[in-house]
């Protein structure tokens, strides 16, 4: 099959019609008068993590609190590993992102002050089912072109490292788009998929995380050698079983407690950070207290009635099983059990290394939401503070000019991609699904996965390289009858790009510093050596690994040495 | 998790088709809506949200314990009416007001 090549230009290319992505579309046309065009892979109304909705706004500074408070609980949780400056400017954003997220229509409950309704001490409430549809109707203005079922797949390079716009294909149609562009947004989300997941059989998608975030984003950068953070922050959700819906809504929501099979509650006896509300339940688990729920039981029918709506709002699965089941939370406690890992900037601090202002080490290549590292806890409204600052400087650092796209460039490109389409490699009886299947297996086994309980060391880490080193090289075999299948194997390649980063920065944090997310069974306790970051990025063809200097807020950081 | 199709409800409007996060429903020979790859479904409902006619259901998987109900969901303005219905006909229904807050 041949791809027809169709060349497009703008002035802002922003690549993931997401949270992130369609609030940088909506930051850049209030203002600047230039073009802006938002290329996604599905359809903005529905695409991302916003799709089903979400439950609350998990990032807001409530009345009493600072931003500074914000960045503190973010440290800590993340055991030190965080960018002070990049979670000061997220922070200070948080509550304008919220407020334009009211004007453009959303739903948040309000105190008789006018003031928004706090649930705990960082977030508000909401009604986010329509969330992600009112961000893609806000986005419907003149400058604004979307371009929809184009699924990005490389940068476009022009000379010294700077990106000049991406190459994309057609979900549907053979279409090999070249989009030029003056500054380029990174907005694709984190990767899901990497590992086996806990429903790994018909159910496989039933995942926490978006099935379609496959890293795209992450992979175009490291094969273009940017530099990526922190991809060993891996992020592992405490989720209701089976249905892998977020718990939110009943632990800091109704103050449902952590209990283990024989009715205690175990949380405080591990910490209250994340990973350590993981820890817990995987090691009641182990020593033969689990399974672990979360004690709904005592709850009114009233209150029933409120979760039941709530999760209709957010994860309509887990509503239809207590519907299907007969058993609501008040009469049976909600099983948990720990995900596969994901790799997300949103919640941990994996992903693109980027100055304060957000710029990638790739020139007029930005990054923000899930694919932006060194600031977790960002949720919804730090993907948006996120996409505002990065929209902001994008602004500013534009180059003058459209770069003319190097006729080489794109012919190497659709050469390679027809490679997959044409059948004309040898038959090795392997399939898109059938290495992907391999590649979570490997990554299951080897690289700390739900079967592993989280746990790698050096010996099966390096198995790991080797097993995803021939999955990479098979899946180059691959050929494929038509573009939509040519995309679930583009997202493979992804997800083995990702992986091959991932599995370098495992092995070069010879710690184990976040109990429950992962455990190095070599080095299993906390080392202040590695009290900085992980860094990497792709120099002829080997991942190099970089350690760098914490940096705090205050400072403003900058790419001196890309 | 996935979704099931009342063919014969179905009018072929393919609004279904585009707002799916994964790109898996596209239209038949036929004129009507089929999910490429039911496995690949992360069951968001977005596809059920959109379709006039609720000829979507979802369902979960006997593999997650699923017990045979199919959710249909109709909107109207800010209010949508989810309906379970069981193999044996029992039928619920939860409306749900988008102005709403959740409670938790
Ligand atoms: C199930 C779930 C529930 C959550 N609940 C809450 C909550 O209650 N409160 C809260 O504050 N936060 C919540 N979060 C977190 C929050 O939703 C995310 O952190 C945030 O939405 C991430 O934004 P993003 O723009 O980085 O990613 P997304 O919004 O996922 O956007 C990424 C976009 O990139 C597109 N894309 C991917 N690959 C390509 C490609 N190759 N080419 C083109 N486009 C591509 C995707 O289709 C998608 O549209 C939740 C997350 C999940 C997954
Ligand atoms: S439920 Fe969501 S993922 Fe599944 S087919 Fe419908 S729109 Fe697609
Ligand atoms: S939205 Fe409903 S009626 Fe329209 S194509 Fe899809 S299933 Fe058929």
């Amino acid at each position: 099959m041949e791809l027809k090549v169709e060349h497009i230009e703008t002035d802002f290319l922003v690549l993931g019609g997401g949270t992130a992505g369609c609030y940088a579309a909506l930051t850049f046309s209030a203002r600047s008068a230039a073009k802006v065009l938002i290329a996604e892979k599905a359809n903005i109304k529905r695409s991302g993590c916003l799709a089903a909705g979400v439950n609350a706004l998990n990032a807001y500074i409530t009345t009493g609190h600072t931003p500074q408070d914000y960045v503190d609980y973010a440290r800590t949780d993340a055991a030190g590993i965080v960018r002070g400056d990049l979670l000061i400017s997220m922070s200070r954003g948080l509550n304008r992102a919220a407020q334009r997220l009211e004007e453009i229509g959303l739903t948040i409950q309000k105190n008789p002050d006018g003031s928004y309704m706090a649930r705990g001490e960082r977030n508000i409430k909401i009604n986010g089912e329509n969330i992600k549809p009112l961000l893609a109707a806000a986005v419907a203005k003149p400058q604004v072109t979307v371009l929809e079922r184009v699924a990005a797949c490389s940068y476009i390079m022009g000379a010294d490292k700077r990106v000049a716009g991406a190459y994309l294909v057609g979900v549907d149609d053979p279409v090999l788009y070249v989009i030029s562009a003056r500054a380029v947004l990174c907005a694709t989300g984190g990767a899901a998929g990497l590992y086996r997941p806990n429903n790994p059989g018909f159910s496989g998608h039933k995942m926490w995380y978006p099935p379609f975030n496959t890293g795209a984003g992450l992979a175009m950068g490291i094969q273009a050698g940017a530099e990526m953070t922190s991809l060993e922050m891996r992020f592992v959700a405490l989720r209701c079983k089976d249905t892998i819906a977020p718990t939110g809504t009943l632990a800091q929501g109704m103050g449902a407690r952590q209990i283990n099979s024989l009715g205690r509650v175990y949380e405080q006896d591990y910490g209250l950070s994340t990973s350590a509300r993981l820890y817990g339940t995987i090691t009641e688990n182990l020593e033969g207290r689990g399974p672990c729920f979360l004690r709904t039981v005592g709850a009114t029918s009233e209150q029933d009635a409120e979760i039941e709506k709530a999760y209709l709002n957010m994860a309509p699965s887990q509503t239809l099983r207590w519907l299907e089941s007969g058993l609501p939370p008040s009469q049976k406690n909600v099983e948990i059990e720990g995900t596969e890992p994901y790799i997300v900037g949103g919640h941990t601090a994996s992903g693109y290394w980027v100055d304060t202002h957000r710029e990638t080490t790739l020139k007029c290549l930005f990054a923000a939401g899930d694919v932006a590292g060194g600031c977790p806890q960002k949720y919804v409204t730090g993907a948006l503070a996120e996409a505002e600052i990065a929209t902001e400087a994008a602004i500013s650092y534009m180059s003058d000019e459209l770069k003319q796209t190097d006729i080489e460039q794109t012919q190497r490109i659709k050469v390679w991609l027809e490679s997959h389409l044409m059948r004309t490699m040898p038959e090795t009886g392997d399939t898109v699904d059938g290495l992907e299947e391999e590649m979570q297996a490997l990554m299951d086994e080897q690289a700390g996965g739900i079967t592993s309980n989280y746990q790698y060391s050096q010996a099966s880490l390096e198995q790991a390289a080797a097993g995803i080193y021939s999955l990479s090289k098979r899946a180059k075999a691959l050929s494929v009858p038509d573009m939509p299948e040519l995309t679930y194997l583009l997202e493979l390649r992804e997800r083995l790009i990702v992986c091959r980063s991932l599995l370098a920065h495992l092995a070069a944090r010879k710690e184990s510093r976040w109990p429950g997310f992962a455990k190095h069974a070599d080095y299993p306790e906390q080392d202040d050596s590695f009290r900085c970051y992980v860094n990497s990025k792709l120099e002829d063809g080997k991942v190099k690994v970089l350690f760098r200097d914490l940096v705090e807020e205050g400072e403003v950081y900058e790419h001196h040495d890309r | 998790m996935s979704i099931m199709i009342d063919d014969a409800a179905c009018r072929g409007c393919g609004r279904c088709t585009a707002v799916c996060p994964g790109s898996l429903i596209s239209l038949n020979k036929n004129g009507k809506a089929w999910i490429r790859r039911p496995q690949r479904c992360w069951g968001c409902a977005s596809c059920a949200k959109e379709c006039p006619v609720e000829a979507i259901a979802l369902y979960l998987g006997a593999d997650i314990g699923g017990a045979g109900g199919r959710m249909t969901v109709a909107q109207e303005g800010s209010q949508l009416t989810w309906t379970l219905r069981m193999p044996d006909g029992c039928e619920q229904s939860i409306v749900v007001n988008l102005q709403d807050a959740n409670s938790y």
